[in-house]
């Protein structure tokens, strides 16, 4: 300021320019309401980050990417007029690869929240790193209790399932039914290890009983060795700790091998509607599963599916729905917080209810975990389908707080 | 009792290595008689034999062809696919290093997966059991699919064919001479680039056949093929690189090897085939059935 009244008095020319300025800034400041102080360089980015090639690409993929970036549109593409961007990459099912991608995307890239987190080690490791960035990762792909149990962060949210469940849903139900001996088929792996122990758990304290297990490389393509196994373990039901292609293997395998028509039962622990349309109804009949979403379920869900369905040609499973709300759900938040402020909207993920198409009357624990009802399906005759992607009965429904371990029990220091 | 397990286990897992070798033994044939003949390393083989279970997928699901026409079908198509690359492609890289044909041969297979999980994701399509051999039969120690027992058959008799076709007719004898010194062989009056095309449309054919037998026991996803190529080139390594023989009795065996693994301990049944390698490769570096250089 001194500068300027050293000097001789400003010339017209320049006094127009200054309050041509001053206009130009006074209107800037009326369309984007305070955003430069709110919002982090004024554009809102989610990191969509999964398996997009390799045996997990259809359970999440790109088509999460897809759900992801209907949610941002059914939003309106803008949140307090700042622009929403979503972004994507595949990090192969690779625990240093996510953590590179993710690294970049909060250092250099700007990236507000990372989603979706299809497999178990990459998803603790993301997590982790979210944590000491101060950033918000909203799990829907992986499996693992332990995101919301000891590894679990106060920026941190698993959506759509966990092992435990699965366990809770399809062990449960079957034990209740009479299949009360099991054997394991399980993949060599934290995350085939945790769902077979929690199943076990599940299985024995419900009066069942665990007579074997056997653990196989993940990508596996033959089971006939395992299955002969299990066939002469003589268990009532061959759990399935498994995933993906290597679930969908198996069960093809032991409908060949003659195990169901021998009177076992085959429990998928983690099998979605993508899997069972990659199997087809003829091997993949009779199969119970525990999923969190159907397409079929009401008329809202099956209104948004069918957008889903027009856009990737394919109905969605609970990880790609799961993904759509995530990303919906955190929109909500920034919204009601005026801000993309790490704790602000936070606080707001864990007070606000989740009430959308694909969870209702859904709630976050202080662990971060989203408890909403899951559905125990089985998956239904050639005979009994109506058409294309009408693939489940649901047996039952298992109200979220029997689902989901209580956050007070689950171990995270957050939620004591 | 055989080390702890009942006999009868221990002969079911046995004839379930058989099976499994049976499948090793006739995608490492494919790929002996390519790089016996034309001393390419084909990495697109697992590509090849991905292809021939798509397919035949895709003609029985679009056009209704059934398991038995596709069995001829599909291996002809694959061939023709073979030939067509080999014309465009391949026959201009013989004149340079060895390693640029293994490098289009894996680019065409990236190329070749890409595009099928783009269109059809990895899950995979279900391809039914022909109804025919649906079912299976109980030996008493296990019960054996009949598809199963049909796998084996029908893989010693394409080996046993194949072997017999490149080492005791004329046209294995022209093949092999062309390998040998392929001007000479011209100069005789054998035009020995439409052979060395042939040659690799035969190989690929058995790659397509190879794939739409295991259409019915695998998923036919993209993926297949790279599940196995791996394996499959280990087979061709202890087997000898090049040793038609070697690559069919390396199969069967390899197969064995890794069912009993899947036995005594699962965890290491997707490794133990390299550890063979390996050791093989210390003690005999030109494999079992090699001609030591």
């Amino acid at each position: 300021m001194r500068r300027l009244e050293g000097r001789s008095p400003l010339g017209r020319n320049h006094m127009a320019m200054i309050s041509r300025a001053l206009a130009v800034a006074f209107l800037a400041s009326v369309s984007f309401p305070a955003a430069a102080q709110q919002f982090s360089d004024n554009k809102v980015k989610i990191g969509i980050l999964n398996d997009q090639s390799g045996v997990y690409a259809d359970f999440g993929g790109k088509w999460s990417y897809e759900a992801a970036k209907m949610a941002v549109e059914d939003f309106g593409g803008k949140v307090k007029d700042v622009p929403i961007e979503v972004v994507t990459a595949d990090h192969q099912n690779k625990a240093d690869i996510a953590s590179n991608i993710a690294r970049q995307w909060y250092d250099t890239e700007q990236v507000d929240a990372i989603m979706e987190l299809t497999t178990s080690s990459v998803a603790l490791a993301v997590q982790g790193i979210s944590k000491e960035k101060k950033k918000i990762d909203i799990v829907t792909g992986a499996a693992t209790s332990e995101l919301t149990g000891k590894s679990c962060s106060p920026y941190g949210f698993h959506w759509a399932y966990d092992t435990h469940a699965l366990a809770v849903g399809t062990g449960g139900a079957l034990v209740q039914q009479g299949g009360d001996t099991w054997f394991f088929l399980t993949a060599d792996y934290a995350f085939g290890y945790s769902l077979e122990e929690q199943t076990s758990k599940f299985v024995t304290s419900k009066g069942g009983k665990v007579v074997g297990s056997v653990r196989h490389p993940l990508a596996t393509t033959d089971y006939s060795s395992f299955l002969l196994q299990a066939q002469s373990s003589g268990a009532k039901v061959i759990g399935l700790a498994n995933a993906g292609l290597d679930t969908a293997n198996a069960i093809k395998q032991a409908a060949e091998f003659g195990i169901v028509s021998g009177g076992q039962r085959m429990a998928a622990l983690l099998f979605t509607l993508a899997e069972v349309h990659g199997l087809g109804l003829e091997a993949a009949q009779g199969l119970t599963l525990t999923e969190g979403f159907y397409w079929d379920r009401d008329d809202e869900s099956r209104a948004w599916s069918k957008k889903f369905m027009d856009r990737t040609g394919r109905m969605p499973n609970m990880i790609q729905a799961g993904t759509y709300s995530a990303v919906l759900q955190y929109l909500k938040a920034i919204d009601k917080a005026g801000t993309d402020e790490t704790e602000a909207v936070s606080k707001n993920l864990h007070e606000m209810p989740v009430e959308d198409v694909f969870a209702r009357g859904g709630k976050v624990g202080p662990n971060g975990r989203m408890i909403y009802n899951m559905y125990l399906m089985e998956v239904k005759k050639p005979s009994e389908s109506k058409g294309p992607w009408d693939y489940y009965k649901v047996l039952a429904t298992i109200p979220g707080d029997e689902a989901y371990t209580k956050p007070a029990e689950s171990g995270c220091p957050l939620a004591q | 009792m055989i080390f702890g397990i009942p006999i009868q286990a221990f002969a079911g897992q046995l004839l379930v290595g058989l099976i499994n070798g049976s499948f090793y033994a006739m995608l490492s044939l494919g790929l002996a008689i390519i790089f016996g003949l034309l001393r390419v390393i084909n990495f697109a083989h697992g590509a090849q034999y991905m292809l021939g279970a798509f397919i035949g997928y895709l003609v029985l699901a679009k056009l209704g062809i059934g398991y038995w026409p596709a069995l001829i079908l599909v291996p002809v198509i694959v061939g023709l696919f073979g030939i067509v690359v080999e014309r465009l492609a391949l026959s201009r890289l013989y004149e340079v290093d060895p390693l640029y044909g293994l490098l289009f041969t894996f680019g065409l297979a990236l190329v070749l997966e890409g595009v099928f999980r783009y269109v059809y994701g990895v899950s995979g399509n279900p391809y039914p059991v022909p109804p025919a051999l649906a079912g299976g039969v109980n030996l008493g120690f296990m019960f054996l699919p009949i598809y199963r027992g049909w796998i084996v058959v029908a893989s010693l008799i394409v080996c046993l064919g194949a072997w017999l076709l490149v080492e005791k007719t004329k046209f294995g004898s022209y093949l092999r001479a062309a390998t040998e010194n392929p001007k000479l062989v011209q100069a005789f009056g054998v035009n020995v680039p439409v052979l060395l095309t042939l040659t690799y449309g035969l190989g690929a054919g058995l790659a397509g056949l190879a794939g739409i037998m295991a259409a019915p026991v695998y998923q036919v996803s993209p993926l297949m093929g790279s599940n196995m190529i791996i394996v499959v080139f280990a087979v061709v390594v202890v087997g000898g690189m090049g040793s038609i023989l070697g690559a069919i009795l390396t199969g069967y065996m390899l197969g064995l090897a890794e069912g009993l693994t899947k036995v005594f301990y699962p965890e290491a049944s997707s490794i133990v085939i390299f550890v063979i390698m390996a050791i093989v490769l210390l003690i005999r570096p030109a494999g079992l059935f090699g001609k030591d250089a």
